[in-house]
């Protein structure tokens, strides 16, 4: 660091974890309950048992988190606002909405949070070359700029139906100096994309820092990915109780793997009088078999490195699963929020692809906000819940994304080609 | 003694190492798996590993994910893998037969179910590629309950600590995943190998099988020497995913491959 950063003045940075949010899970190994874990083959063990270690001593390190610190706010401009949505709340009868404006982070979505994290983490332990997986594109994008910005090696690694949908994130990625590995086995969407990535680290492990964009994975992951993106709540909260010298009533978040609702909720998790609503994708509707609703329709299970909810055939198969949304089209989801749902502290819901599309129409045109397709389940939750809420009541809903990437889907279910 | 003990006590009196062909159960096809076991063995197996197809095989290279992706076309269940062990044990009482999958079908079938399943059907030994000993307690003593050996993987990045605690976890035998990197690849050391098999051999009296890269005769034949056992999976599996199409020309490269092997192999004495 140079001359001129050292003389500018800092504040204390935030730890990663606060004690009013301890909830004393994981375990040392990983589990939250007889969820998480690490499932993995014996190549991989030494690796994450290292990368435990080195996340536990810069969890504490105050250099590391005065950097992260400093990214996180002229980097990727948080604090992120907490928008009163007036004329949504008023339309809708009920409680008041506020959304947690992750859309306005660099790069238009709550992932960077995580990939800036790692990145920091991934220099400090020597890596050269990063790797990622991504659905949408958008955590390949995150992944991609902070490896542009600390001169990393980067290699995103994107299921070949994806790479189809998501022409302009495959472009931007590559403009941002990544190699987009095109995956072709499976089902060639996401958790193929994943297997790819774990297969890339075990054989590249002595220089390669593997970033996973959700709160998925072995331990340390669903952990480490929890604590980059708890700022969205340790924020929200803080927001909250300054402008209206209280908690909110329910916090609301889309669950694809769960990072963006994890960080969110787990602020408030000792907060009993706060309800915590996940809203995984229901596609098509939940009956119809075509969805991403692993929590809401699957059975616990084991797949990349945890247990956890997973939608599965009878024989244990992993099945393709649905969502207009290609950041909620994931088969597991996060184990803490398996562990969420089995003690009832949080309830998770669905949203059809036609109610998400609702939302996105409502917020665009009510509050001139267009929302990513992901957080538009969440607004079309929050949509259903208000109107049986009083008005002085609160909900904050967690606008994960913008919804940019997803005008040519929103597009051509109106029939819309460019 | 089980089956894999008295395989490998046969073998070490006789001063050979052991050939352990892997194929996918259900690749290409369902019908195909029992006749090909009984060619492997006529060409001169000792072992026969069984994979047991999986959606997401995240430790495969491309060549056994194809092969998985083949049988879960025919969706090959592992209720179906254990009726082709049966089937398979209605000839051959003798050669000890090995599960090689992932942990997710068997949670869904239920530990206990399986366990009894595979002992009926004559299954010797069961490895979990993502079931690494820390969380695997209660599957290992089902397993060896009922005569089942766990059969656990060494890595070149396990450590003296986890070496202890796989050996403690572990019976049958010991496998040493001979690189970092998924089955299939390419480059494999053996003198590198050798080194890592002896430290392996200072925590356990298990016999050490090597797989992962082995790919033809001089591999195998160099591995003899210092491993108990050699397993060629993804060379194997390309051979058989070649000749798919011919019942007689996929038997003739299987048989041509592991012939070849165990020809190699067995110019190799090795102290009894
Ligand atoms: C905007 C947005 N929201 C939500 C998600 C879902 O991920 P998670 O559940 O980890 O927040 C994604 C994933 O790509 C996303 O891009």
């Amino acid at each position: 660091m140079g001359a001129f950063e050292k003389s500018v003045a800092r504040t204390q940075p935030l730890p990663l974890h606060d004690s009013r949010e301890d909830t004393g899970l994981p375990d040392a190994r990983g589990h939250f309950g007889t969820f998480g874990g690490r499932f993995v083959a014996e190549t991989l063990m030494q690796p994450l048992l290292e990368l435990t270690d080195a996340y536990n001593r810069y969890l504490t390190d105050a250099d590391f988190l005065r950097e992260l610190d400093e990214d996180l706010r002229n980097y990727v401009g948080r604090p992120s606002p907490l928008y009163h949505a007036e004329r949504l709340s008023k339309r809708l009868g009920g409680a008041q909405i506020l959304l947690k404006r992750e859309d306005l982070n660099h790069t238009g979505a709550h992932k960077i949070n995580n990939t800036i994290g790692q990145a920091l983490l991934a220099r400090r332990m020597g890596k050269t070359r990063i790797i990622a997986e991504t659905g949408a594109g958008q955590h390949g994008v995150a992944s991609a700029t902070v490896a542009a910005r600390l001169g990393l090696e980067c290699v995103v690694y994107m299921g070949s139906e994806d790479i189809k949908r998501q022409a302009l994130n495959v472009y931007r990625m590559k403009l941002l100096g990544a190699t987009v590995v095109p995956v072709e086995s499976g089902s060639r969407t996401l958790k193929d994309a994943l297997n790819e990535a774990m297969r890339d680290w075990v054989t590249n492990v002595d220089n390669t820092f593997y970033i996973i964009g959700t709160v998925a994975g072995p331990h340390p992951y669903p952990v480490m990915v929890r604590d980059f993106q708890a700022i969205i709540g340790r924020e929200a909260r803080a927001q909250c109780e300054d402008r209206y010298g209280r908690l909110p009533d329910a916090v609301v978040a889309c669950v694809g793997g769960g990072s963006n609702a994890i960080g969110l909720f787990y602020p408030f998790i000792n907060d009993p009088q706060v309800k915590m609503f996940g809203v995984e994708a229901a596609g098509d509707g939940i009956a119809t078999g075509r969805h991403a609703a692993s929590l809401c329709a699957g059975r616990p299970g084991v797949l990349h490195g945890n247990r956890t909810y997973l939608i599965e055939d009878a024989d244990g198969q992993i099945i393709e699963t649905h969502s207009i949304s290609a950041g909620l089209d994931y088969p597991g989801v996060g184990p803490e929020h398996a562990w969420l749902k089995e003690t009832g502290r949080a309830q998770y819901v669905g949203i059809t692809d036609d109610e998400a599309l609702q939302g996105f129409h409502d917020l665009t045109c009510i509050e001139g906000i267009m929302p990513a397709l992901e957080s538009s389940h969440a607004i079309a939750y929050a949509c259903r819940l208000a109107p049986a809420m009083k008005q002085e009541e609160i909900i904050i809903v967690n606008l994960s994304g913008r919804g940019d990437k997803d005008i040519h889907t929103v597009a051509s279910r109106q029939g819309i080609r460019f | 003694m089980s089956r894999i003990q008295a395989c490998f006590e046969g073998l070490r009196q006789r001063g050979r190492a052991a050939l352990v062909p892997f194929i996918t159960a259900g690749d290409p096809r369902p019908g195909a798996t029992v006749p090909l076991m009984h060619t492997l063995v006529g060409a001169g197996a000792d072992i026969l590993e069984l994979g047991v197809p999986f959606s997401d095989p995240m430790a495969d290279g491309p060549v056994i994910q194809r092969a998985s992706e083949r049988a879960l076309k025919h969706h090959v269940s592992l209720h179906d893998v254990f009726g082709m062990v049966s089937e398979f044990r209605r000839t051959d009482p003798l050669t000890p037969v090995v599960l090689m999958g992932y942990l997710n079908p068997v949670e869904v079938m239920g530990y206990e179910a399986f366990a009894d399943a595979a002992s009926t059907a004559g299954v010797d030994g069961v490895l979990t590629v993502d079931l690494p000993p820390e969380e695997a307690g209660p599957f290992t003593s089902l397993l060896k309950g009922r005569g089942i050996d766990p059969v656990f993987l060494f890595a070149p990045t396990t450590n003296e600590e986890r070496a202890a605690s796989i050996c403690t976890a572990a019976a049958g035998f010991v496998y040493y995943v001979s690189l970092k990197g998924v089955t299939g690849a390419s480059s494999l050391d053996v003198e590198d190998v050798a080194e890592h098999i002896r430290d392996i051999r200072r925590h356990t009296r298990l016999p050490v099988g090597v797989g992962f890269g082995v790919k033809d005769a001089g591999t195998a034949t160099e591995l003899a020497r210092v491993a108990d056992a050699v397993v060629v999976g993804s060379a194997l599996v390309a051979a058989i995913e070649s000749a798919a199409a011919d019942e007689a020309g996929m038997h003739a490269a299987a048989r041509e491959l592991i012939g070849s092997l165990r020809a190699g192999m067995d110019t190799v004495s090795r102290a009894a």
